[in-house]
């Protein structure tokens, strides 16, 4: 699958299907980050399942702690 | 005097009209490292007529390359970032009135000086996630608005939070992370740093000039490295039942037990202990009790360092203590416990 990643194209292996899926392979903390699929913010509830389809651009912001 | 803030002046969305409200403005900066002090900077130089910065550290070399209010000396001297940032501060600015904090901004500080006074906004200039929900929490109780930012190797975001009308940071993380990038780890340039705290001060600008249809209402986050800027509008993710900002709060992370407190610094070889009943140490005294014993290596008005074994011990005036050379806890409380009570 193709996508847009905050900003970048990226192509993603088959198995990744999901949200939940994408965070993995991008290896993030899922506690820390927040996406917004097609410029809508997902909610936690119903984030991780989301489904992703070709061509979808998908924003990440990880929160981070240092400063 | 109307020279200095000419410049500023002439941006008409502040004017002359904007400049005078800010000298009646009172901002609480919560951290003197590298945000703490690029937001001070900033905000002092413009004119705010009040600013409070609390800090728990000191000035250390590792400091100097993106904490801008510092000097060598200032390291060489251990001077505490809050005395350290105050007088700087005062040099830049001497029309504003700068009150300098070494302690640690818990809960109790918090309802002193928010009960006490009036703050127009806090500013999180601190470098960890415990301490940004205890500011989140007394930013909800006392409705005061504050304004997070935090950065990491070569990126940051920041977020403007209001009270009763935005989602607050326990919104958007249910708990407090207990693992992610640190500056220990991972890095950090000074741009990130510069570009963060830039985020944080224009909006705090608005803020405070109340031009508040320009405040962004995003998360705006960036990496300077990989040339990527975005802005996320998380205004659905407020909960309804949050318990720090929802119909009931709680505000959770206001209530701990009174208890001595051992923390470790992130990445610093350090671990922090808070007595139960904060009092001023008397340090003289402190001094004269570890120097046959210990080798002390640095001694001002705001603390005591001296070297045992492998570890460096700092005590505050303000009754904190850092053993500077472990990460373990019981390790620290060991050697603590050798020295205080
Ligand atoms: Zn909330």
């Amino acid at each position: 699958m193709n996508m847009t990643v905050n900003g970048r194209d990226v192509e993603l292996p088959d198995h990744v299907t999901t949200v939940r899926d994408l965070l993995d392979h991008f290896k993030l903390n899922k506690e820390l980050a927040i996406v917004e699929l097609n410029q809508s913010i997902l909610d936690k509830s119903i984030r991780d399942d989301a489904a992703l389809s070709d061509g979808d651009r998908i924003e990440i912001v990880q929160f981070v702690g240092g400063g | 005097m109307t020279e200095r803030y000419s410049r500023q002046v002439l941006f008409p969305p502040i004017g002359q009209n904007g400049q005078e409200v800010l000298r009646d403005k009172h901002v609480l900066i919560i951290g003197a490292g590298a945000l703490g002090a690029a937001n001070a900077e900033m905000i002092v130089r413009a004119g705010v007529g009040h600013v409070t910065i609390v800090d728990r550290d000191y000035v250390d070399f590792s400091n100097l390359q993106r904490q801008n209010l510092y000097t060598e000396q200032d390291a060489i001297d251990r001077l505490p970032k809050a005395e350290a940032a105050q007088k700087r501060l005062a040099a830049l600015n001497s029309d504003v009135v700068i009150d300098a904090v070494t302690a640690d901004a818990d809960p109790e500080f918090f309802k002193n000086i928010l009960s006490g006074s009036a703050v127009d906004l806090i500013i999180d200039g601190t470098d960890n996630f415990d301490i940004r929900f205890v500011i989140n929490d007394a930013a909800q109780k006392y409705a005061i608005p504050w304004v997070y930012g935090a950065c990491v190797a070569s990126g940051g975001l920041s977020l403007f939070i209001i009270p009763g009308k935005t989602p607050c940071l326990h919104c958007l993380m249910d708990t407090i992370p207990q693992a992610g990038a640190t500056c220990d780890t991972a890095g950090i340039i000074s741009p990130a740093v510069q570009m963060t705290a830039s985020a944080q001060t224009a909006e705090a600008l608005k803020w405070l000039t109340g031009n508040i249809d320009s405040l962004r209402g995003t998360i705006f986050s960036f990496d300077l490295w990989t040339n990527h800027f975005s802005s996320v509008d998380a205004a659905k993710l407020k909960k309804p039942d949050c318990p720090s900002c929802g119909a009931n709060p709680v505000y959770p992370f206001l209530s701990y037990e009174l208890s001595t407190k051992f923390a470790v610094l992130c990445g610093r070889d350090t671990v922090q202990i808070r007595p139960s009943s904060i009092k001023k140490r008397d340090l003289q005294l402190l001094s004269e009790s570890v120097e046959n014993s210990a080798d002390i290596t640095h001694k001002n008005a705001f603390l005591i360092s001296f070297k045992k074994d492998t570890y460096t011990i700092t005590a505050f005036q303000d009754g904190r203590v850092f053993i500077h050379g472990t990460s373990s806890i019981d390790e620290s409380k060991k050697v603590y416990y050798q020295y205080f009570q």
